[in-house]
């Protein structure tokens, strides 16, 4: 929050319109989210004229007030008000905080029009007993009758409330700082507040000494005055605290804040009388105690740094005061400590205590060294002036602090080439005096130097262009093309597959998912089909988000689940992402679910339930597809949470590469089927295509059907088949299965269809019938099968 | 005399033909053994053998004519039949089709196909990474070293100690495509991928999401270059009357860095609820790629520049369909992600 009414004491701004100037700021980078005045219509100073007693009650007073262009009647409950008072009188049509709207009205019989006003309800003060009993505020008897009240008590301010970037939140979030920031775009000069002091031949060092221990505090200085009188602040400071929404306290507390707020570097002062003679500033000790100035009790670890008296904890650095050395209504003498800290270590310990502070924001965000002596000579100038102090000379002094001067050497070209645009050397001196930066300039060369206060800027030229070009207007930036030779892009190999694969079951019908990476453990344990360790995150967010995932399938039945509790039908899913087990291996899944009917046309009758073999059928397209034709098998399996007699693994070239199968009865009630494949298997060798010829001679087509055991599968027969057919036997096709009424039980009749062909001769019906025998021979040993009579 | 008779005759017997049975009939007692014609034939016995040619001559022609009109009624019986049969088979046409089901493609996944589509064509490969990743790649090369105050925003999930983690942006892919290119060769890509942070999911927020992640680097290359490229990318996206905005603004791995913003899809600039009267939405972030990320990589700063800029898959979509919840994404209820399964015409 920026207070504009304040900065105008740093630099000259009583031209400008603040909205607008708001915008201009928004543009050069620092975001203004909200400008807000404080102004309030129809709210003007106003005399009491006459006031009487109201006929109908015992506190009511009706009141005759002059407000400048008229004389208006207003009943008023307030104990002080009188004759001859100036009082801030809200007329009709006034809308104080909350929304609270001024009427006409009559108030037990009696017309009043309009309202005399306490501070909190202008939303100026708390609402509590003691500003309650203290009625209406009273006004000077000098104010101006008819005058905005707003404006007489200087509190029609604007403000701006900001959200900046990070690397900004330091030197903005003050209000010299913002100034600067004001001066570089409205090309001003700032001007930096008095802060003399007279100060007494004793010198701080006789009183008082210093020691630190820790390396989180590079920087610490110490001043001292003495005779303070604690009183009131003047109202400048109160009316300020108050418009950033800080409390006023007194003089001595105020202008600790007040120095914060100007030069952003948070103070601390010390009751010196209670503190002793020494400071040690060392890491904490690890459960050492020390209750802060809201009175709690704090137990410190040794990540926290703390000031001490030289043996206990006086202070949290950076962070709150201790209790034990406060500045009461009876402290004499202070002790100002302006420092710098750790920034991490100061947001750690302010993150684990959960104690935020003024001090431990602006710490956390990280703090310049520019203004630390500055702000401790401001305080003792305020506090001499307005605290009656008298200042010791001489300043303590611990500094390790790392002052090396950052500079960049560059050329104006640079500057244009990493923006695009075509700006003079004369244009970028210009720039850099609008940012205060100083500079050298040769022949072309720059050399800048940044102030300390840009903690945000790194000495490349590129910040240097940042800084330039926003203040050029990224909005006057040119659209261009990178001017780089023309080339296709291409996917890489493992994208390439994801998308040929993704397509080709999207052209199947099936439609794309994309589900949480991280699961349940009882999610990551389902399904579980190989043998993989997990990754458990050590520090998950809530146990339903605590496993990376080594199979989808677990994934898809839940938004299956969720299709069907909404009433879906037909749920015919796939995600191909990545997986990793507890080695850090990355496997790509491709995941199927599929239920319901894949073909339903109700009035022709007509239904294609999905089964197991409709699931095989879309993998194999796939495979297919993917040019793996005759390398891939099924293999009948058992596997965890699939159906113990639907269920099989995929081979290709002999190798795993998937699974498939229906959901086990007691994981889904519905027939749910699914499949899983290894994409990075799928990225094989894969043959070119090569054309081949129609046959030119006859094929001949014969059948036969055998008689087998049900345990032996079709695909046992099959290889049987086109093991002992040779090179005539050209395809073998199933056709039928039978089980039942001729076949005996615990038997089946498989019936196959066999062809036969050359590529160079028709062949004849006893070179077939030879091939034919030779197979009946082969197949009814090798399985002890039957051939079943016509 | 006679002959002309027997033509007259048949043309009245095939009037009465409706039937190719009743036609067959006609043509035995023309044509058959017992036939009128056939008979004729038996009459030439008795003639000369001058009159015999002349009348054989006769019997020919009237015996073409009976073939001739036979076939023309049988010809116009089986059109006739045709016709018939094809009336027949005739069927309601606006009977419901056989439905053939479309696969739509996840919201998130056509959003990204649509930026690679442009980009490709641009010259951009698209690549991939792993979302188990190094805290080096994630962070720290990226100019993001331990205890930098920008990590805080992208709460992280760790896996192991402080070296290994769920990436939380696309950007390490930028480090390994650089370290990879070795500081020799130019850079031209793309990263569509997953991303996680520890966020509550909720309307705006998701644990897990997607970005697009794009790295130029060359020689002579400008923030003016990203800007123009930005335009395409938006003006493809969201139409030929989409602005485009460039702001200030900080990433520790670009400088300088930028908001990427377009003119309000909703209420075309003029302002509304979604733009916050602003009348323009941001939609990505970017910049010129930061010297100590070149540095880091191998690419002399001094000698190649480049820019990068990052997308949010879902809040492109959310922008483009008028999404307004974030969970629509991962909550793949069909009867929403259905209605993406066609093509889009742009």
């Amino acid at each position: 929050m920026i207070d504009l009414e304040w900065v105008k004491d740093y630099i000259d701004i009583s031209d400008q319109d603040l909205k607008e100037l708001a915008v201009k700021i928004t543009k050069a980078g620092i975001n203004i989210e909200k400008v807000i005045t404080n102004h309030i219509d129809n709210l003007v100073i106003g005399e009491v004229l006459e006031c009487e007693m109201h006929p109908d009650s015992d506190h009511l007073h009706v009141c005759q007030v002059d407000v400048g262009n008229q004389n208006l009647q207003i009943v008023c409950g307030a104990p002080n008000v009188r004759k001859g008072l100036k009082v801030i009188v809200a007329l009709p049509g006034a809308v104080l905080p909350g929304n609270f709207e001024i009427k006409k009205s009559k108030i037990r019989g009696v017309e009043s029009n309009g309202m005399l006003c306490a501070l909190y309800e202008l939303g100026l003060e708390e609402k509590n007993d003691e500003t309650y009993s203290k009625g209406i505020y009273e006004v000077s008897s000098k104010a101006k009758v008819g005058m905005d009240a707003m404006k007489y008590l200087n509190l029609d301010d604007t403000l701006y409330e900001l959200d900046i970037h990070k690397h900004r939140n330091n030197d903005c979030y003050y209000h010299i700082g913002f100034a600067y920031e004001i001066g570089a775009i409205l090309n001003r000069p700032v001007v930096l507040p008095d802060d003399k002091t007279s100060p007494i031949k004793d010198d701080i060092k006789n009183h008082f000494n210093l020691k630190v221990e820790t390396d989180k505090c590079p920087y610490y200085l110490a001043k001292m005055v003495t005779g303070v009188k604690i009183g009131e602040s003047p109202e400048f400071i109160k009316r300020r605290l108050t418009a950033y929404g800080m409390r006023s306290i007194n003089n001595v507390v105020d202008i600790s804040n007040y120095v914060m707020l100007e030069y952003g570097q948070p103070l601390h002062f010390f009751d010196k009388d209670a503190l002793g003679e020494k400071i040690l500033v060392r890491d904490a000790l690890e459960n050492e105690e020390i209750t802060t100035l809201d009175g709690k009790k704090r137990v410190l670890s040794s990540n926290d740094i703390v000031i001490t008296d030289g043996d206990k904890p006086v202070c949290i650095a950076g962070v709150m005061g201790g209790e034990n050395t406060e500045v009461t209504s009876d402290t004499k003498s202070i002790l100002i400590e302006s420092a710098i800290f750790d920034g991490v270590s100061i947001r750690n310990t302010s993150n684990r205590l959960d104690l935020r502070s003024e001090a431990s924001i602006r710490y956390g965000k990280g703090l310049s060294y520019e203004y630390t002596l500055k702000a401790i000579e401001r305080a003792c100038h305020l506090l001499e002036k307005y605290a009656g102090a008298t200042v010791l000379s001489g300043t303590v002094k611990h500094d390790k602090m790392d002052k090396t001067v950052k500079k960049v050497n560059f050329k104006s070209s640079e500057i244009n080439a990493l923006l695009g645009i075509q700006i003079s050397d004369d244009d970028v001196k210009i720039e850099l005096n609008r940012l205060g930066f100083p500079f050298e300039y040769n022949n072309g060369e720059f050399e800048v130097v940044i102030p300390p206060r840009r903690l945000d800027i790194d000495p490349y030229v590129n910040d240097i262009a940042e800084e330039v070009g926003r203040l050029y207007g990224y909005h006057n930036l040119k659209s261009t093309l990178p001017n780089v030779p023309i080339k296709k892009g291409e996917y890489a190999s493992d994208i390439k597959y994801r998308k040929i694969i993704s397509k080709r079951l999207r052209s199947l019908g099936l439609n794309e998912v994309k589900s949480y990476t991280l699961v349940s453990p009882n999610m990551a344990d389902s399904f579980k089909y190989e043998d993989k360790k997990q990754i458990n995150l050590p520090k998950p967010m809530s146990v339903d988000k605590s496993v990376l995932r080594t199979t989808l399938i677990p994934s898809l039945l839940k938004i299956y689940e969720y299709n069907r509790a909404h009433k879906v039908s037909d749920v015919m899913i796939y995600e191909i992402s990545k997986t990793y087990d507890a080695d850090y291996n990355e496997e790509s899944k491709i995941s199927i679910l599929m239920e319901g009917n894949y073909i339903l046309s109700k009035w022709q009758n007509l239904n294609i339930p999905v089964d197991f073999y409709l699931v095989k059928g879309i993998v194999q397209n796939v495979l297919d597809y993917l040019g793996f034709k005759n390398r891939y098998t099924f293999e009948k399996a058992t596997l965890t949470d699939l159906h113990p007699g639907i269920c099989a693994k995929i081979m290709l070239d002999r190798k795993m590469i998937g699974i498939i199968g229906k959901v086990h009865p007691s994981v889904s009630k519905d027939d749910v089927f699914v499949a899983e494949l290894s994409l990075e298997a799928l990225m094989s060798k894969v043959k070119p295509i090569k054309f081949k010829e129609a046959l030119k001679y006859p094929e001949i087509v014969k059948d036969m059907a055998f008689i087998v055991d049900k345990g032996i599968t079709s695909l046992e027969v099959m290889n049987a088949i086109k093991k002992s057919g040779g090179r005539l036997l050209s395809d073998v096709r199933l056709f039928d299965v039978y089980e039942g009424e001729n076949v005996l039980e615990g038997k089946k009749s498989l019936a196959y269809s066999l062809t036969f062909s050359s590529e160079s001769k028709t062949l004849s019906e006893d070179e077939v019938m030879e091939v034919f025998n030779n197979i009946i021979d082969k197949v009814s040993k090798e399985l002890g099968a039957e051939l079943r009579n016509k | 005399m006679e002959l002309e008779e027997i033509l007259s005759n048949l043309k009245k017997d095939l009037e009465g033909v409706s039937s190719l049975h009743d036609l067959s009939e006609v043509k035995a007692h023309y044509l058959g053994k017992k036939g009128v014609i056939t008979s004729l034939y038996a009459k030439m016995r008795e003639l000369s053998d001058e009159d015999k040619k002349s009348f054989g001559a006769l019997i020919n022609n009237v015996k073409v004519s009976v073939n001739e009109l036979i076939d023309s009624k049988k010809e116009e019986i089986e059109v006739k039949l045709l016709n018939e049969k094809l009336q027949n088979e005739s069927i309601d046409i606006t009977l419901p089709a056989m439905e053939i089901k479309l696969g739509a493609p996840s919201i998130l996944e056509k959003m990204i196909e649509d930026v690679e589509e442009l980009l490709l064509s641009m010259g951009f490969d698209v690549i991939d990474g792993p979302e188990v990743e190094k805290d080096k790649y994630n962070f720290e090369m990226l100019n993001l070293p331990k205890g930098h105050p920008a990590r805080d925003a992208q709460d992280t999930f760790y896996i192991e100690g402080e070296e290994l983690l769920l990436r939380s942006q696309t950007s390490p892919v930028q480090i390994r495509c650089m370290l990879a290119g070795g500081g020799k060769v130019p850079i031209r890509m793309i990263c569509p991928g997953k991303t996680y942070r520890r966020d509550d999911d909720d309307a705006t927020h998701s644990h897990q999401f997607m970005q697009i992640e794009g790295l130029l680097v060359d020689k002579n290359i400008s923030l003016s270059d990203l800007k123009g490229t930005f335009d395409v990318i938006a003006k493809h996206l969201f139409g030929e009357d989409c602005e485009t905005r460039f702001r200030p603004s900080y990433y520790p791995f670009t400088e300088p860095s930028v908001e990427m913003d377009i003119s309000c899809h909703h209420c075309k600039g003029k302002g509304c609820n979604i733009c916050k009267n602003t009348g323009y939405i941001t939609v990505a972030g970017g910049g010129m790629v930061h010297p100590k990320v070149l540095e880091n990589c191998g690419y002399n700063p001094k000698e190649w520049s480049g820019f990068a800029f990052g997308f949010g898959a879902e809040r492109l979509a959310m922008i483009k369909y008028g999404i307004n919840d974030l969970r629509v994404f991962y909550t793949n209820d069909l009867r929403e992600s259905k209605v993406f399964d066609r093509k889009e015409a742009n």
